[in-house]
């Protein structure tokens, strides 16, 4: 099944990276990966998308923790949270079929961001599934190019997954970071 | 004071309590070089950073300390790869420093150049690229943090040759790691404590398998002290031996794929296995379908992502394993076990009579023979045994009676090749004062043996015993098993070792008979400075017995009965 991750990770050069050659490392395999700043400068937040069992799923978050810049990893597929895709979507048009997608559009809450002679691209954003079904019936059309950003998520409610970044050195080091007590560590 | 990066380097290291590093000089490193005169620091000049990397290795198992190997940028890096990739599978803290580009050519391909934190990311437990000398501190308080605490790795810090030739403020005074995501000191709930001792109690056939992070934590009294009061057996992994003296009652030696057939039986005929820093690695646990199939299993790992990464087990305890076994102790009940290893000593008893040691002397040298010759003329000394991989590193491991922790030093997980004689190198810096011998098979010793010039120029007294078959031994014994004996590529052309020990002022003598094993030993312990014995001993002969990959832990292939003198005579 897909398990969605929230990772906060130090904001350095070749972070990216060492998640990246993780997965690779371990023959998991991503389905999407988005990485973006946070509120704090220091610190950035990367929402992991994996097919993953059980097991491996807690096998993905023990192996994020070894890495040395990450501070923080959750594991959110079963708590109630927003999860969002965001996609571009060039549509290839006629004259006649224009209005058709311009409605399409607003059924989906989807905007058109760009209008051309044989061409209408239309931005969407949501869950992946609606992106999907937004895509299913613009095929007809003829889609020219999409690009998708891949999912970002954050929790519902007043719970974050916000990590507190604090100077750790030896023995405490494991202070900052550490998540709500719901967290098994020991698996 | 103003000092350079390559100041501040060799300054930072002897704040960590370094004294002798293995290098190589380069370009990109000869910064660093220039400055060690202002040093204390020993540099030994190896002869391939290979040497550099297992020397380091060594020294941090015989001893406990980190272990420090440097080189220049490009081949000197890439030649680091092994060593790095040895010290990971098996946990060995090293701090491999490599000189690099300056910062404004990296990524141009420039002479030299190699993007080495980029190669070594997945054998690193963490790497640092340093382009300022401002970093040179902090990298290097934190190398050395990162590569000793929790589960120990090595820790690769590339310095670009500006960062070491500029210069910038530096008042001497220790840097803390600033490490915000590193947490290497996890403990178990005390519902998973109270849940380990009911297993415990409740246990009719328990067995521990004690592991390398047993000597990695110094647990060696804790884990005496659960063994004895609560009557377990222990048996151990290649990398634990030594972690349970051999000599105790409970021992029952060492499990896996070349283990002990009473002690692997007794993992597949048990109700609780007791795991104790170690990984449940393939070679110990044959076939995972059919591995101990109605045992509980306790996990005390200090990596979390070791749980249920081969074995599903019942009850992990995350954490180091002597906090741990000192939060259970004082809660561990005594019990009787009485049934249970006497079972065990009836299946030792009728296995002793298939040991090649107990055959009479048919004038054939075996490999066996002149280890367990070494162990007895060693034995109650302070002797550290490094050895290579292959044949000889399983006839070690059971014919050599470890007693002590750390005086076994041999690459398990990944089984490099050219491991001992640098290895051992490294391990006699780190203690100067143990007697260290080199176990090593033909094959392997030629992988490294340039590092014979390095034990010379160093004076080091270290005993060579090559244990010459003239194959490629295991993988002929693999061929002779399961490639109906195509001997493809592993009959060895091999040059005259003593010859070869001559040209290097080492003394040297051939050994073919087994009436030769102990005054050779004798000799060469009296001998002052390093000698190369080259035994020549029985050529196809096969380590038994053998859990054939791929098979259950019981599934052994034994040592014929009579025994068979060699395969071609069967």
């Amino acid at each position: 099944m897909l398990n969605t991750y929230v990772v906060y990770v130090e904001n350095k050069p070749g972070v990216l990276a060492r998640v990246a050659t993780l997965f690779r490392r371990r023959a998991f395999n991503i389905d999407s990966l988005t990485v973006g700043r946070t509120e704090k400068p220091e610190v950035s937040r990367m929402t992991i998308v994996v097919d993953a069992d059980h097991d491996q799923a807690l096998r993905i978050e023990a192996n994020l923790y070894k890495l040395v810049n990450v501070l923080f990893v959750e594991n959110i597929t079963n708590e109630p949270a927003i999860l969002r895709d965001l996609a571009m979507i060039k549509v290839a048009v006629t004259q006649e079929a224009r209005t058709q997608v311009f409605k399409l559009a607003e059924v989906f809450n989807a905007r058109v961001e760009d209008v051309a002679p044989e061409s209408v691209t239309i931005e969407i954003t949501g869950a992946e599934d609606k992106i999907d079904r937004l895509l299913e019936v613009l095929r007809p059309y003829g889609v020219l190019e999409m690009v998708r950003t891949g999912v970002v998520a954050v929790r519902r409610g007043s719970k974050s997954s916000a990590v507190s970044t604090g100077t750790a050195t030896g023995a405490n080091a494991a202070e900052p970071g550490v998540p709500n007590e719901d967290v098994s560590y020991s698996v | 004071m103003i000092k350079s990066g390559a100041q501040i380097l060799w300054e930072c290291l002897e704040q960590q309590g370094v004294t002798e590093v293995f290098g190589y000089p380069g370009g990109a490193i000869l910064p660093a070089y220039d400055a060690l005169k202002y040093s204390n620091i020993h540099h030994i000049l190896v002869r391939h950073e290979q040497g550099a990397t297992h020397m380091a290795d060594g020294y941090a198992r015989a001893s406990g300390r980190v272990g420090v190997a440097v080189a220049t940028s490009g081949p000197g890096a890439t030649n680091m790869v092994t060593g790095i990739a040895t010290a990971m599978l098996d946990s060995s803290p090293i701090v491999c420093i490599t000189g690099q580009v300056g910062s404004k050519l990296i990524g141009s391909d420039a002479f030299q150049e190699t993007d080495i934190t980029g190669v070594t990311l997945p054998i690193t437990k963490h790497n640092y690229l340093v382009t300022r000398c401002d970093e040179v501190a902090r990298t290097i308080s934190e190398a050395f943090y990162v590569a000793s605490s929790g589960r120990p790795g090595p820790v690769l810090v590339d310095i670009t040759k500006d960062a070491q030739q500029s210069t910038c403020e530096f008042d001497g005074k220790p840097i803390k790691p600033q490490l915000p995501g590193y947490r290497p000191d996890l403990s178990p709930t005390s519902e998973e404590y109270k849940q380990a001792l009911e297993l415990i109690h409740n246990a009719k056939r328990p067995v521990i398998l004690a592991g390398h992070g047993i000597i990695l934590s110094g647990a060696m009294q804790e884990v005496r002290t659960l063994a004895e009061r609560a009557n377990i057996p222990v048996g151990l992994t290649l990398l634990g031996l030594g972690a349970f003296p051999a000599s105790h009652p409970l021992s029952l030696g060492m499990m896996g794929m070349h283990g002990e057939a009473w002690l692997n039986t007794t993992i597949q005929e048990a109700d609780l296995l007791i795991a104790l820093g170690m990984r449940f690695d393939d070679r110990v646990t044959g076939n995972l379908k059919t591995y101990a199939p109605n045992a509980k299993k306790i996990h005390v790992e200090i990596d979390r992502a070791e749980i249920n990464k081969n074995v599903k087990v019942d009850v992990p305890l995350v954490g180091d394993l002597r906090a741990v076994l000192r939060e259970l102790l004082p809660h561990l009940k005594q019990q009787d076990r009485r049934e249970w290893i006497a079972y065990i000593d009836r299946m030792k008893g009728e296995t002793a009579v298939r040991d090649i040691q107990n055959l009479p002397d048919s004038g054939h040298l075996y490999a066996a023979h002149v280890i367990n010759d070494i162990w007895r003329e060693t034995r109650g000394t302070e002797t550290i045994v490094v050895t290579d991989v292959g044949q000889h590193q399983m006839w070690e491991a059971q014919y050599y009676k470890h007693e002590e922790p750390r005086t076994l030093i041999t690459s398990g997980g990944l089984g490099t090749m050219g491991f001992a004689l640098p290895a051992a190198i490294g391990a006699k810096v780190a203690r100067p004062n143990a007697e260290v011998w080199v176990v090593v098979g033909d094959g392997g010793f030629q992988m490294t043996m340039a590092e014979l010039a390095t034990l010379v120029q160093e004076k080091l007294k270290i005993h060579i015993a090559i244990i010459n078959n003239g194959y490629l031994g295991m993988v002929r014994q693999w061929q002779e098993f399961f490639y109906d004996r195509n001997y493809e590529a592993t009959p060895l052309l091999n040059p005259n070792f003593v010859k070869l020990a001559e040209a290097y002022g080492i003394c040297s003598c051939a050994v073919t008979q087994r009436t030769e094993v102990v005054p050779a030993v004798k000799a060469a312990r009296q001998h002052n400075g390093p000698v190369l014995l080259d035994f020549q001993v029985e050529q196809e002969d096969s380590v038994f017995p053998m859990v054939p990959a791929g098979a259950g832990l019981h599934e052994m292939i034994r040592r014929p009965s009579p025994i068979v003198e060699t395969a071609a005579d069967a």
